[in-house]
């Protein structure tokens, strides 16, 4: 008998906005003159709480931060697609999608200075607090999604992770089981080429990311994760395919992270120096903004009225962060048990 | 009422659950149209076709499904198939399970429950019969329940599934068919935390759980023993323990996991941190060997042997 051929795979990239500021009109999703300033003004705002926090850290007042640089679009493309009762479980590196859903700012100050109040989510939001042990949260995503899909809740779930992250077994397991059970979950793959030191053709002989969803039965797409408009449409097609019954989908944003891994690293001891210069040109902020100037939507005196708008808002989160109280040292047993031990009874009162 | 063995008690405590609560959801391997490999979950799938899931075989991912799940407004009760699978999703229980409460500082929970059968007695392939509930009770934010009959089976698990928090239930196999009892078809709870005494005794305070506990009451006639079953490990029953022990004056604490850091090493602590003064022996621990659990034709000389329980009971008397 000869042998055939049973099945094929194929991997799209989406690509929409090029680093001149030209759009592919054809696939440029809707999206109105408000939103375009928006999403401007989220990366603008993103961009200033990331250097705050980097400023912050190495004046001694903020712990390890682990920088969003050059991620911006893929964060707020995707956040942005989002609806708010929509679940999300981040890795440590999304301090630009809380921000996009409206995560209260000084919050995330508080909680990068080693304070875990900064985690409690608010009520109106259902995004989970940062996931230290990578590529851990996808399954947690799936049971939200899962749980939605037994409730008959019309709710997505979305969880991001890295290019690392995608090594984890984790990953493969509940891509897996979101497959065979068809749950309404968006696998976001933020692929910034670097796993601290290790680069991304150390984690996978595979040419993309996107193409690990074909073995658990779904589609994987790769965009340009440095253009929010093609992270944008995936991520909205996505969620809209996942509440329709779809099922889950893995999206690889294609980006790079500019900055180190964290404030504890220096990428400049495994990082070719030209890589860097390369990525400057395929910045978010900067294709975005030449869009909009072709569409009347820029101005130099519109973009400094934004900046300092925005810097006195950053200014005041931090300021409101630092003028929080010391935590309840109590609060190191409070929220072990919803109801303590005898013991920690006991413990509770040595603090 | 009637006399039924911890398999049925256990399904009858699922079923009643389930009934009773719409968020209450199984997941597993093998726990839909199989029934469980111990079929523990029979019947269940007929009834609640939509609230029991065969889930593929990851037993990370059924971990980490279930705390989705319960983060979200269900109350899954995750089956691993066995305790010695359970390894693999230690970073989902300890790093996110037992925390996300904490970590969120109240506003998300975890009220999920993972049952597994555990220890030895049933001459399985190799790890299938572990017994490593300390690595459990060492890390805050988990509960560790251990049932020891049928109607404590029930009760303990009526309590698990309705409480706020993780709670891994450790059945015993080799109890599973062995004793039957009257369970109520009535709805009753037994709460975590509390032990039961036994049986009463003046001069020896024996603690055991799970399946040694029938061992130990093989063995102490003859002696003046308080036999107390702790039931729930973590959190443990301090004040129920130190009683006994500042009555008796001797202590023998009975398990069959490793000796080294096991949890007699927890209570034998605990005990000489606060009662050292009214102990009239030194605490003996009667336990598994500091060895991996071995398969079938060794399996007896591993574990706590009735001779070795009597004897510990004879040396605290004699000391």
């Amino acid at each position: 008998m000869p042998e055939s051929v049973i099945e094929k795979f194929e991997v799209r990239h989406l690509k929409i906005l090029d680093e001149k500021g030209n759009a592919d009109t054809a696939l440029l999703p809707n999206l109105s003159d408000s939103d375009l300033k928006k999403l401007f003004e989220l990366i603008i705002l993103s961009r200033q709480f990331d250097q705050r926090a980097l400023q912050l850290h190495a004046e001694g007042r903020l712990g390890t931060y682990a920088s969003i640089l050059g991620q911006e679009a893929s964060q707020i493309g995707s956040a942005f697609a989002l609806e708010k009762t929509d679940w999300v479980f981040p890795s440590f590196r999304e301090n630009a999608v809380y921000i996009t859903l409206g995560f209260p700012i000084w919050m995330l100050f508080q909680y990068w200075t080693g304070d875990e109040r900064g985690m409690e989510t608010p009520d109106d939001l259902n995004i989970f607090p940062v996931c230290v042990p990578v590529g851990t949260q996808p399954p947690h995503a799936v049971g939200a999604a899962f749980a939605a899909k037994v409730k008959g809740h019309k709710t997505a779930a979305v969880t991001y992770f890295g290019d690392g992250g995608s090594s984890k077994g984790d990953f493969y397991e509940s891509m897996n089981l979101a497959g065979v059970y068809k749950l309404p979950v968006v696998f976001i793959c933020q692929n910034n080429q670097w796993a601290i030191s290790v680069p991304r053709e150390r984690q996978t002989a595979a040419k993309t990311i996107a193409q690990k969803a074909c073995a658990c039965g779904f589609e994987g797409i790769q965009v340009d994760g440095n253009d929010i408009f093609a992270v944008y449409k995936a991520t909205k097609d996505a969620l809209a395919k996942a509440k329709n019954g779809g099922g889950p989908t893995l999206i690889e944003c294609f980006t790079y992270r500019m900055g180190d891994h964290t404030t504890a690293d220096d990428a400049s001891r495994y990082r070719p120096k030209e890589d860097l210069e390369k990525w400057k040109l395929k910045d978010p902020l900067l294709r975005l903004k030449l869009y909009m100037e072709k569409k009347g939507l820029w101005t130099q005196a519109y973009e400094d009225e934004v900046r300092k708008k925005i810097t006195e808002l950053v200014d005041n989160e931090i300021k409101k962060a630092e003028s929080e109280s010391l935590p309840d040292p109590k609060d190191i047993i409070n929220f072990t048990y919803k109801e303590l031990t005898q013991r920690q009874k006991k413990e509770l009162e040595t603090l | 009422m009637a006399r039924i063995n911890m398999v049925q008690a256990i399904n009858l405590a699922l079923r009643q659950e389930m009934e009773r609560d719409k968020d209450v959801v199984l997941i597993g391997e093998d726990v839909g149209k199989d029934g469980g490999v111990f079929r523990i979950t029979e019947g269940l799938l007929e009834k609640f076709p939509d609230r029991i899931f065969d889930t593929p075989l990851a037993e990370s991912s059924i971990i980490g499904t279930a705390i989705g799940m319960s983060a979200y407004g269900l109350k899954p009760v995750a089956e691993i198939q066995f305790m010695g699978f359970i390894y693999a999703c230690i970073e989902q229980l300890f790093s996110h399970a037992s925390r996300i409460r904490s970590r969120s500082r109240g506003r998300y929970s975890c009220p999920l429950v993972i049952r597994t059968p555990y220890g030895l007695g049933i001459k399985p392939p190799e790890l299938h019969s572990e017994s490593t509930e300390a690595l459990f009770c060492h890390m805050p934010g988990i509960k560790v329940v251990v049932p020891s009959s049928p109607y404590n089976a029930k009760g303990l698990l009526v309590s698990a599934i309705r409480d706020p928090d993780p709670v891994i239930f450790l059945e015993p196999t080799r109890l599973y068919r062995l004793i039957k009892e009257e369970v109520p078809d009535t709805e009753y709870t037994i709460p975590l935390g509390k032990a039961r005494v036994m049986q009463e005794g003046k001069e020896i305070t024996v603690l055991a759980w799970g399946s040694m506990l029938h061992r130990v009451l093989e063995c102490v006639e003859g002696f003046d023993a308080e036999v107390i079953d702790l039931m729930c490990l973590s959190p443990y029953d301090e004040e129920t323990i130190l009683m006994s022990v500042k009555k008796t004056g001797r202590v023998v604490i009975v398990h069959e996991a490793t000796r080294n850091c096991g949890f007699g090493a927890e209570l034998s602590a605990f005990i000489a941190e606060e009662a050292m003064l009214h102990l009239k022996s030194p605490i003996i621990r009667v336990t598994g060997l500091d060895a991996v659990i071995p398969m079938a034709r060794l399996e007896d000389y591993y574990a706590p042997t009735k001779e070795k329980i009597v004897s510990a009971l004879k040396k605290v008397m004699e000391y």
